[in-house]
């Protein structure tokens, strides 16, 4: 599932990457099955699924917070599969990762500004008034007060401490930022204003996008591309327009018929989603089957049924 | 924080006494410890009797009181340190990296965990010798399993956060998310655990001292009460003030444990 347009190498292409975790009873659970897709430059990709589809599991592989057990990863046509996180290092600054919970994700006893400049302490980048005047910078960007660098975490709301943690994974001007659920925990309203800055600082800073979240109407939004994952696997990538308004496989269909739409008279008979996600867990020598894919239009492919 | 927890200052007042007087109160009383200074089994109150009364030997109880605290506190002091610094580096390798490192770890402090404490550090002076430095030796090598569960408790906790997560995205090396990102948050726990581990240092002394398993030199309020248990039917303030001392000292330093964890709070800062 890799296509290179224009010759230059994608930012990130993942190249069926697999992994399984331990259960009990010498079964394992299979969240992520040979997986591939890249993003290229400047791009939003989406993935999309039921909570438990190994979406999150799949940002974690790319930037190796965890050790995929097959496949290749790829930051701009360097496998980082299996470096060591010494010399995994260097690729952090391409790559960076906001989290779901801005609650969680940021150190509560560090004072906001100084977690943002901890990627150029860490790194260093920076002098230290470089860093002081960077972290300034950051916070413009990301649309906070001057003046609330000295504040902790617990002083800000949701959607200031996503502000943060944005500020923080632009520190080191990355290429790529995985976004994992980033804007699920917040409320509508400020998951808006979080959507819009995302999409201003892709267009100011070239940013490319991993997207994950299983809310469609985000997803159409800020998505250039699509990909639907279903049991640790991709069902169906494409364009935004072509899974949106034209889905092939099934799941998409039901998916996308999940979403509810506000207008009364536009509400048709749709296929609903039905009961739970079959589970991913597989006993020790089994796994799931592999999916093969059909490429109905270019770029849209569909997993066989 | 700390100044409004009022149980907290009392506290932090009292153990701030006692520690001025352990320091500077044998020589602005200037009677030693040792000394034969009035009659044997003098009451507090009754005549020619010290305050607080004379022991089996005609000693100023007050005077071992003013001068016993010193053993005691240096041992537990120093002993709680160790056990803290002991218990952190393990813990902290054990609850992080988690795998067969963390099995080694806990097995081998579970050999140390299994052996009844003070029998344990028994054994240890039986073996070095008694003496300040084997004391706290002694209790400090029978206390630390204690804070290594509880840090590897904290550091199993902790490493699964998002933040503790971002830290490892920014590219932060293991050494600098362990000791920068887990163990300031770690440490409320720790640090009441630590209060604790001195006070349990204290009885640990004192117990050592009761049973005669400290050196005969040292005065110390555990010793006092296991020299003179013997009369505490018929001279009750032999064994009830370095009782009592022994009390206030493990109450006050729990209520400054109390008052830190309040004061480490970042919710409470600033407030």
């Amino acid at each position: 599932m890799t296509s290179q347009s224009n010759g230059q190498s994608p930012v990130v292409e993942v190249q069926g990457v697999s992994k399984q975790f331990p259960a009990d009873h010498n079964a394992r659970v299979h969240a992520v099955t040979d997986v591939s897709l890249h993003i290229d430059h400047g791009e939003t990709l989406a993935v999309v699924g039921e909570s438990g589809c190994g979406k999150s599991t799949l940002a974690n592989l790319i930037i190796r917070l965890h050790d995929a057990d097959q496949g290749r990863i790829l930051l701009k046509g360097v496998d980082i599969t299996d470096l060591k996180p010494r010399e995994m290092r260097a690729h952090r600054q391409t790559l960076q990762i906001i989290f779901q919970d801005p609650f969680a994700s940021l150190d509560p006893r560090v004072r906001v500004g100084a977690s943002v400049a901890e990627p150029l302490r860490v790194h260093k980048v920076a002098t230290k008034e470089e860093a002081t005047d960077r972290v300034r910078h950051l916070f413009e960007l990301v649309g906070l007060e001057r003046s609330m660098l000295n504040n902790y975490p617990h002083q800000f709301s949701g959607g200031q401490r996503q502000r943060v943690c944005i500020a923080r994974a632009l520190a080191l001007k990355p290429e790529l930022v995985i976004a994992d659920e980033a804007v699920s925990a917040l409320d509508v309203s400020v998951q808006a204003q979080v959507m819009n800055l995302m999409l201003e600082l892709q267009q100011e800073m070239g940013l490319s996008y991993l997207f994950i979240s299983h809310d469609l109407a985000v997803v159409e939004r800020i998505a250039h591309r699509v990909a639907v994952m279903y049991l640790g696997q991709i069902i169906e990538l494409g364009s935004r327009e072509q899974v949106f308004r034209d889905p092939r496989h099934s799941y998409t269909k039901r998916l996308l018929g999940a979403v509810p739409i506000a207008d009364p008279r536009q509400r048709t008979e749709r296929p609903l989603l039905t009961g739970e996600i079959p589970s991913p867990v597989w006993p020790a020598g089994e796994g799931p089957e592999l999916v093969t894919y059909t490429e109905v239009e270019p770029g849209h492919q569909v997993a066989d049924e | 924080m700390f100044l409004r927890n009022k149980a907290a200052v009392v506290g932090l007042v009292v153990f701030s006494l006692i520690v001025l007087v352990t320091i500077f109160g044998p020589g602005l009383y200037g009677i030693s410890a040792n000394k034969m200074v009035a009659k044997p089994f003098l009451g507090p109150g009754s005549e020619l009797a010290p305050l607080l009364g004379t022991d089996y030997l005609g000693r100023d109880i007050l005077a071992g009181i003013i001068g016993g605290g010193r053993a005691t506190l240096f041992v537990a002091a120093v002993a709680a340190a160790m056990t803290m610094t002991i218990g952190i580096v393990v813990g902290s390798l054990a609850g992080y990296f988690g795998g067969w490192i963390d099995a080694l770890l806990m097995r081998f402090t579970e050999i140390f965990q299994v052996m009844p404490g003070l029998l344990f550090s028994m054994v240890v002076i039986f073996l070095l010798g008694p003496g300040t430095r084997n004391e706290t030796l002694a209790i400090g090598l029978t206390l630390w399993p204690l804070a290594a569960r509880l840090a590897r408790a904290e550091f199993l906790r902790l490493r699964e956060l998002e933040y503790v997560k971002a830290a490892r995205a920014i590219g932060c090396s293991d050494l600098r998310i362990m000791f920068r990102t887990i163990l300031p948050n770690a440490m409320p726990p720790l640090l009441v655990s630590a209060t604790l581990t001195v006070v349990i240092a204290i009885l640990f002394h004192s117990g050592l001292a009761f049973l005669g398993m400290v050196d005969v030199n040292t005065i110390s309020w555990g010793s006092m009460l296991g020299k003179n248990r013997g009369y505490t039917l018929t001279a009750w303030w032999m064994v009830f003030f370095p009782g009592i001392a022994i009390v206030i000292t493990g109450l006050s330093i729990s209520l400054v444990g109390d008052g830190l964890q309040d004061a480490f709070n970042p919710k409470l800062r600033g407030r």
